[in-house]
């Protein structure tokens, strides 16, 4: 292995830095009294009391929160069969065209998604609302849950599905009791980018929104455009909270179960080698 | 055939023209795109028997048993199982059963639960199915470890589970894919041997695809010999190793010295005559000048410092070239006049040889006349 | 009878999601293709439709010849959009720049750290990406106003005596971007650089070369699928980024997505942004392809790999 050198750490740090600071600074003084945000006058948490009487973002809240769950959930359905079709058919009609449109969403500028979802729902008469924001987030999320469930899929080993039909499973039958437990965590995962995708987006949703539908980042938008506000930074440090625990709660089972695998793989191994140099006689045997 | 003494043995249902045989493959063709896998394949197998299918990569072994569980259908051609067509059933209604080169155990599974899968698929009651699923682990000994999952398990183990699973529907016909492929030499010598042991006392008729020649020579009744797709012998292990059909087999089975000839015509009869000038009388008439070649196996050879006596014994020149030595025998590279090197192995019964030979020694080898093969082409 | 449901089974998992984006994603971008050819009108929706879904063939026929180029004319036309267009690019490659600048080292770095490390400095690099685009630029307000928490700290320092101006200038839209599309560029790099064979640099080095010219000859070109990987995925978003521009940049500052946005939303001129829209989507087109072919290759490497 390389040497770990000043640079590198150096490196990494000033990175990090980077990446974390302005996050900080932004919660340290959502808990300012002062209402100029950038004067530190002393410790408070009012501005989180007045988050609470704040109807209008509770409501943007609500309605970002159903958008978010409908849609991650539609999203993760149409995105896993996407990535079961890419995978596991290597061969059909229009195929490139397909994963085109798998990966194309990942990288076009949100401004033109919006844009063509909108001039779709006009153009079929569809209301813009609720629904066509949520339609929209199911299409550019199912894109991501596509290509985290195709990167699961490509390292899946194909013979225990054979296995599963070899013994009886129906290919259905094989599905639902083999491939999909063994894809769910990736799937899970999914579901959770598609949710945080919904939860985040600003653009599209402007766009295939219509009244009565404004979501949380709309709102904080059209909020923040007038100015920061010590409130802001109240929610963005909620939001950035929630996003932080959920995080940190699935970083720990992972790493924990992560750890599990590692110590029953090594236990099994050392028992494999004890029994290879010293076979019990019921093996020995023959 | 020769009738040698080897040869005969109680189990030979392919001897018996009246035994119908179990599997059969009839002009079985298997393409992928431009690709032939199986070329117009016939093939029998029968009841109880350990039959292997061993050839190197892409011989087509892999495809052949691959057809058989019903993953891949053949392009033409016919497969029989006890005598009812296998086409256009699924793998999931076929009454085979097949252990994976990967073992294929359900990660997110228990032991239990993965032997107790194909069961389940078949609606068994729970009772019958728990019954069952003890008499598997009692049979491959991990009673203990029922309730782990496959990661918490040694290769040994995996294979053992995988084994278990794939017996437990009691199929009528066990598919092995290089089941011991994944193991290390000392466990894979005891585990053929459990193998045998298994097959034996359940009756049941093995297929078994592997590329490790001592494997199949160990375990199985009779073994087909496959190359592009095609088999080019099948026979017991005896008779592939004593008398190889073709110099593929010859060579692929083994240590072989081919000592290459020509036919000549000696009083109206074919001889071989090598550039040894060895002369060996032919079974059959062969048009002179025919390239011909005769397959010595290294042990038939003989290394002696005196020119050897006896009727028929072929002997030649050489000069020890190499010696390499292997603990139970050393193997000698003689150099012949001709250029050629052979190489002659001898057991080494006794401890310590007196006078041992040395590098560059002018010595004879020889053989007897029964040692040599005839292979033409 | 099995085979049949099986091949029913197979066609509706590939028709569902192929057919949802067909609708939901290529349509749409037909029917902005349709009325970036269409003229404005003062209406809802606010351009006259170029055909009527329900005439029949007849009738399309007769308005294909009605279809219009006008609108890409009046874009030519207009110094506003082609600056615009010239000033997206720019922004985005000298973001991209500065963001490559930054991630290499950092990838480099987290690639030879020890392995026990390496899975929590990657978990640290995606977590912003967790946290909200908009929260993320939002946060950089505060920190380049000229009263803000930046310029107090140079102050403080005695570096300046007078705060500077970053807000609302070029700047502060490359350290947006540079800041929000940090992890995209890490990322693939560090993928790149992980699975580096480490022998490799050593056997450079054992060959004669100095460290640096170990870097530049072996690890350097060895990593360039990952550079390339890193550099689209900034590049291609940036270019049409909206927000950043919008909340970081200045009234001055023209990059396209806001330009759309303002067309769309401001002049209720449907027929003009869809044309500046499809323009975008042609400009992008080239890095877009590259995109999907690096996708594709590396799908295929690791298909073969195993």
């Amino acid at each position: 292995m390389g040497r770990w050198s000043r640079f590198n750490v150096a490196s990494i740090a000033i990175g990090f830095a980077f990446l974390y600071l302005p996050i900080v600074l932004l919660v340290v003084y959502s808990f300012n009294e002062s209402r100029l945000v950038t004067v530190w006058t002393g410790f408070s948490t009012k501005w989180y009391g007045t988050l609470l009487t704040n109807q209008a973002l509770l409501d943007a809240a609500w309605v970002t929160l159903r958008v978010g769950v409908l849609s991650a959930s539609a999203a993760t359905v149409l995105g896993t069969l996407a990535a079961l079709s890419l995978s596991r058919y290597s061969e059909f009609r229009g195929r490139t065209l397909f994963s085109g449109m798998i990966y194309a969403p990942l990288v076009m500028p949100e401004v033109i998604t919006g844009l063509s979802m909108l001039l779709l729902f006009v153009a079929v008469g569809l209301d813009r609302g609720f629904w066509t924001v949520t339609l929209a987030h199911t299409t550019f999320t199912m894109c991501f849950v596509a290509v985290v469930v195709q990167s699961r899929l490509q390292s899946f080993d194909r013979s225990i599905e054979e296995a599963a039909m070899d013994l009886g499973a129906t290919p259905v039958a094989t599905f639902f009791q083999v491939t999909l437990p063994v894809i769910l965590p990736a799937v899970l995962s999914g579901w959770v980018l598609a949710f945080t995708l919904s939860l985040d987006d600003l653009v599209i949703a402007s766009f295939a929104s219509g009244p009565g539908a404004t979501t949380l980042p709309m709102r904080i938008y059209s909020q923040v455009r007038l100015g920061v506000t010590p409130e802001i930074n109240a929610i963005c440090t909620i939001l950035i909270g929630i996003v932080a625990c959920g995080v940190l709660i699935a970083a720990l089972v992972t790493r924990r179960r992560e750890l599990q695998r590692q110590r029953d793989e090594r236990a099994a191994f050392a028992e494999g080698m004890s029994r290879a140099i010293n076979p019990p006689p019921a093996a020995a045997g023959g | 055939m020769k009738s040698l003494g080897i040869f005969r043995r109680s189990f030979a249902p392919w001897a018996d023209p009246n035994a119908k045989p179990f599997i059969s493959f009839r002009n079985v063709t298997k393409r992928f795109g431009d690709f032939t896998a199986v070329d117009n394949l016939s093939l029998d197998i029968y009841t109880r028997e350990f039959f292997a299918l061993l050839g190197g990569s892409g011989c087509g072994k892999s495809t052949l048993l691959r057809m058989l569980a019903g993953f891949e259908q053949p392009t033409s051609g016919e497969i029989m199982l006890d005598g009812q067509s296998l086409s256009g059933i699924p793998p999931y209604r076929r009454p085979v059963n097949m252990m994976f080169q990967s073992y294929a155990l359900f990660p997110h599974m228990s032991v239990e639960k993965n032997i107790a899968f194909g069961l389940k698929q078949d609606g068994m009651p729970k009772t019958e199915i728990a019954e069952r699923v003890a008499q598997m682990l009692k049979l491959v000994k991990l009673e203990a470890f029922a309730a782990r999952k496959p990661h918490q398990l040694s290769g040994g183990q995996r294979q053992r589970v995988a084994l278990a699973r794939s017996l437990a529907k009691r199929p009528k016909v066990l598919l092995l894919d290089e089941p011991l492929g994944a193991l290390d030499k000392k466990l894979r010598e005891e585990t053929q041997f459990e193998l045998m042991d298994l097959q034996y006392e359940l009756g049941l008729t093995f297929v078994v695809v592997t590329h490790d020649q001592e494997e199949a020579m160990t375990m199985s009744d009779r073994i087909a010999v496959m190359s592009h797709g095609r088999v080019i012998q099948v026979a017991t292990p005896a008779e592939i190793y004593e008398a190889p059909n073709s110099r593929f087999v010859a060579e692929f089975i083994g240590d072989v010295n081919m000592i290459e000839g020509k036919v000549a015509l000696e009083d109206g009869r074919s001889i071989l005559r090598t550039a040894e000038g060895i002369s060996v009388a032919l079974p059959e008439t062969l048009a002179e000048g025919q390239s011909v070649a005769l397959a010595v196996r290294p042990e038939k050879l003989k290394v002696s410092r005196q020119q050897p006596e006896g009727a028929g014994v072929h002997a030649m020149r050489g000069e020890i070239w190499d010696i390499a030595y292997f603990g139970d025998m050393t193997v000698f590279h003689v150099k012949l006049p001709s250029g050629k090197i052979v190489k002659a192995s001898s057991l080494n019964a006794t401890r310590g040889v007196e006078d041992p030979f040395g590098y560059d020694e002018q010595i004879w080898v020889s053989f007897e006349p029964q040692a040599g093969i005839v292979l033409k082409g | 009878m099995q085979r049949a449901i099986s091949a029913v089974t197979r066609r509706l998992v590939i028709l569902i999601p192929y057919g949802w984006l067909l609708f939901f994603f290529l349509i749409p971008f037909l029917i902005v293709l349709r009325i970036s050819m269409s003229t404005s009108a003062v209406a809802m929706p606010p351009y006259t439709p170029v055909f009527d879904w329900s005439e029949g063939w007849a009738r399309i026929r007769s308005a294909l010849s009605e279809l219009s180029f006008d609108n890409y004319v009046w874009l030519a036309g207009d110094p506003l959009y082609l600056n615009a267009y010239l000033s997206s690019l720019w922004i985005a490659l000298v973001s991209t720049a500065l963001t490559l600048l930054i991630a290499y080292p950092m990838a480099y770095g987290m690639a030879k750290a020890p392995t026990t490390l390496r899975p929590t400095l990657v978990m640290l690099v995606i977590l912003p990406f967790w946290t909200s685009f908009l929260i993320r630029v939002y946060a950089w307000i505060g920190i380049l106003k000229p009263e803000g928490l930046f310029n107090q700290f140079l102050l403080s320092m005695g570096v300046i005596r007078e705060p500077l101006i970053i807000l609302n200038t070029n700047w502060a839209i490359y350290i947006g971007i540079v800041y929000c599309y940090l992890p995209f560029m890490v990322l693939p790099l560090y993928s790149a650089l992980e699975k580096m064979d480490h022998s490799l640099t050593e056997a450079a080095l054992d060959l004669g070369c100095t460290p640096i010219q170990a870097f530049w000859r072996v690890t350097f070109p060895l990593s360039l699928p990952g550079v390339i990987a890193g550099c689209l995925l900034v590049f291609i978003p940036a270019v049409g980024e909206f927000v950043i521009p919008d909340l970081l940049g200045g009234s001055e500052t023209l990059m396209i997505g806001r330009t759309l946005w303002n067309e769309f939303n401001g002049n209720r001129d449907w027929p003009v942004s869809s044309a500046v829209a499809v323009v975008l989507l042609l400009l992008l087109v080239v890095p877009i392809m590259l995109f999907q072919t690096a996708q594709a290759r590396a799908e295929r490497a690791e298909r073969e790999g195993r």
